[in-house]
């Protein structure tokens, strides 16, 4: 089962070092094919930190997840929620 | 060899022997592989897995922020996109090292051509490529050398694998010649409070043996200093380890001006380590930790707890909060839900509080049972307030509430132009040093590649609190610093200088400000802030007055106990 999902970005410095380091282990973790694109851009493997990074993924943007396996969906659901905190809250 | 300047993280000098971090390995050859395929292959997975292992042990030893940062680096190592790249050079016929030290090099190109951030992370690369590397040749990996006497370490940048296992008792400073104030170097440096230079271009010229003094607060290093010279670094760094035991006066020149040091907080659990460190109160309470967790507005109740605990901690204190800052950084889908293409000049901060006012409301109920069950002299605030009729707005609303005192942060060059009216209405002004920043540049501050503009140290910056201070002073009424400006020790002292009468940062930053405004009367604090506006630019600023600090002596601190 493929599941595709768009989601912005939440995190206030976008999708770099920890950030991006947390979301790639999820994507990892997770034991499934996942994709992760930035707008209508190319789908990079969202288990790899450098592919990762070098979409400079800034906070607001928009970026769409794919994943294929039984359990893509409640996947989904988790690399969703770390897409959309701010793992970087620290601002006056 | 005259003196070699770069930026310099924190406040701490330090004196020493140089020594040189071995330079990188040369670069591999592309010749033809003679193993083949399947034995190239094998060689790579075995040597990556050791780096990743190293990297990750390495991490639990060094613990914290270090620890995360080692793993993201045992993760790059392993990186799947990155071993494809590595396979195919190697089914081309390339050697294991040839393929790991072009396709590491391949990423690194597009981390650098992204620039900003990520660029200063391209060090990182290189730093695993070596390790690989080193292992496929059975060689040691570079690495901080270990002379077997306390040194100064001079490298080119150092990767977090090298920051994170330094060796505290015999590392006296850091120079760096690559590398910003963003670079882990910087980070890690100030993170572990080691002395260090980072950007020293002309660094790369320091020999091993060469005697140095590294000063931070000034940004130079001295090469072969005189013995006078070592002396008065020896009593500086003597004074500053007093300052970090220094009994926790409250925050003032060396006149005896009082400059009240103000801590700012995020959550009421954070309170009591701001006491601990001296903290005279709140100068900024965010309260955006109530609503972010939520996708809903906490009710009144629940806020009510939160501030009272705040407030509970600061008996007879001042505690500045500042009502809910959405915006560009910290979206909230109950406030505002628009896409909007520049979030940052969107509906954000008051704009948006003003289009839910229930929310508003809300909040200002929940402060002001708050207050009337605690003994704190609580001041609100509201952010990102553009003009006069919005100070009208909010202060009124805030009064209407039994709120005595309402102000209003300046975070827009355009408040920051008509104080004097502003402050007309508001109690007090509160400048966001961040804000302010990027407004006054056109910077985005959540973008990497314009992260060089935002530097509160801009004249054009400097200018605008000047703004304020004067307008404040005219009035009679307060002007506070709460943005990470106030954190660092000297600018700290220019913007007493341009009329600041309270500042207020991060707990951690209280001691060195501390220390700092106790060397300088409220006079050398206005000539310092004079040289600032009259420079060209940040750089110019700060240089200007750091070398008009190293030419006014310091004053002796007045100790009564």
């Amino acid at each position: 089962m493929t599941v595709s999902r768009t989601v912005r970005i939440g995190s206030s410095h976008g999708l770099h070092a920890r950030p991006a380091k947390l979301f790639a282990q999820a994507a990892k973790d997770s034991g499934i094919p996942v994709t992760i694109a930035k707008d209508s851009g190319k789908a990079v493997n969202a288990a790899s930190i450098l592919g990762v990074i070098a979409l400079a993924i800034e906070y607001g943007d928009y970026v769409t997840l794919t994943a294929d396996g039984d359990s893509a969906e409640s996947v989904l659901d988790t690399l969703t929620e770390l897409l959309t905190t701010d793992h970087d809250q620290e601002s006056a | 060899m005259s003196d070699v300047r770069g930026v310099g993280i924190g406040l701490g000098v330090a004196q020493g022997v140089v020594v040189r971090m071995a330079e990188a390995l040369p670069a591999p050859e592309n010749t033809p592989s003679t193993q083949g395929v399947d034995a190239e292959r094998a060689r790579v997975r075995e040597a990556v897995a050791a780096v990743a292992q190293e990297l990750t042990a390495r991490g639990e030893t060094a613990g914290g922020s270090a620890q995360e940062v080692l793993e993201a680096q045992a993760m790059i190592a392993e990186d799947p996109t990155l071993q494809d790249e590595v396979d195919a050079r190697i089914d081309d016929g390339a050697t294991a090292e040839w393929a790991v030290h072009d396709a590491f090099a391949g990423f690194r190109a597009t981390l650098e051509a992204v620039g900003g951030y990520l660029g200063e992370r391209a060090a990182d690369l290189d730093d695993i490529a070596q390790r690989v590397l080193a292992r496929l040749r059975g060689v040691e990996a570079p690495g901080v050398p270990d002379p077997g006497h306390p040194f100064v370490l001079v490298a080119r940048d150092l990767a977090p694998a090298d920051t994170a296992l330094l060796n505290l008792d015999q590392v006296l400073a850091l120079v760096t010649f690559d590398g910003g104030p963003t670079s882990h170097t910087a980070i890690l440096a100030r993170e572990k409070g080691i002395v260090a230079i980072v950007g020293a271009a002309s660094a790369s010229e320091l020999a091993t043996g060469r005697s140095v003094i590294v000063d931070a607060a000034a940004g130079i290093v001295t090469v072969d200093p005189s013995d006078d010279e070592k002396q008065r670094a020896e009593q500086r760094a003597a004074a500053r380890r007093s300052a970090d035991s220094a009994p926790l006066t409250p925050g003032a020149l060396a006149d005896g001006t009082l400059i009240p040091l103000l801590a700012n907080l995020g959550k009421p659990a954070d309170a009591s380590d701001a006491v601990e460190r001296g903290a005279e109160g709140v100068g900024l309470f965010r309260t955006e930790f109530l609503f972010l967790s939520s996708a809903q507005a906490p009710t009144v109740e629940q806020q009510r707890e939160s501030y009272r605990e705040l407030l509970a901690a600061f008996p007879g204190k001042k505690v500045v909060v500042r009502m809910l800052d959405a915006g560009a950084d910290k979206p909230l889908a109950f406030l505002n839900d628009a896409h909007e293409e520049n979030p940052a000049l969107g509906l954000r901060g008051l704009r948006a509080l003003r289009a839910s006012e229930d929310i508003l409301r809300e909040q200002l109920t929940a402060l002001a049972e708050a207050d009337a069950a605690t003994e704190a002299d609580l001041w609100v605030m509201a952010p990102m307030v553009a003009t006069v009729e919005e100070t009208q707005y909010f202060t009124a609303l805030a009064r209407e509430y039994g709120l005595k005192t309402a102000g209003v942060m300046v975070e827009i060059p355009a408040s920051a132009l008509l104080a004097d009216r502003v402050l007309a209405h508001a109690d007090f002004a509160s400048i966001g040093t961040n804000d302010l920043t990027q407004y006054t540049m056109a910077a985005d501050r959540m973008l990497g590649s314009v992260a060089g503009f935002q530097d509160p140290w801009h004249p054009a910056v400097l200018r605008l609190v000047r703004e304020v201070g004067a307008a404040g002073a005219r009035l009679g009424k307060p002007v506070g610093i709460c943005g990470e400006a106030a954190a660092d020790p000297m600018l700290a002292v220019v913007l007493v200088g341009l009329g600041a009468t309270s500042l207020s940062m991060a707990p951690s930053a209280l001691a060195d400000v501390r220390h700092m405004l106790s060397t300088r009367t409220l006079d050398e604090a206005r000539h310092l802030a004079e040289l600032a506006l009259a420079a060209d630019d940040a750089a110019g600023a700060r240089l200007a007055v750091a070398d008009a600090t190293a030419t006014l002596p310091p004053h002796q601190k007045e100790t009564t106990s």
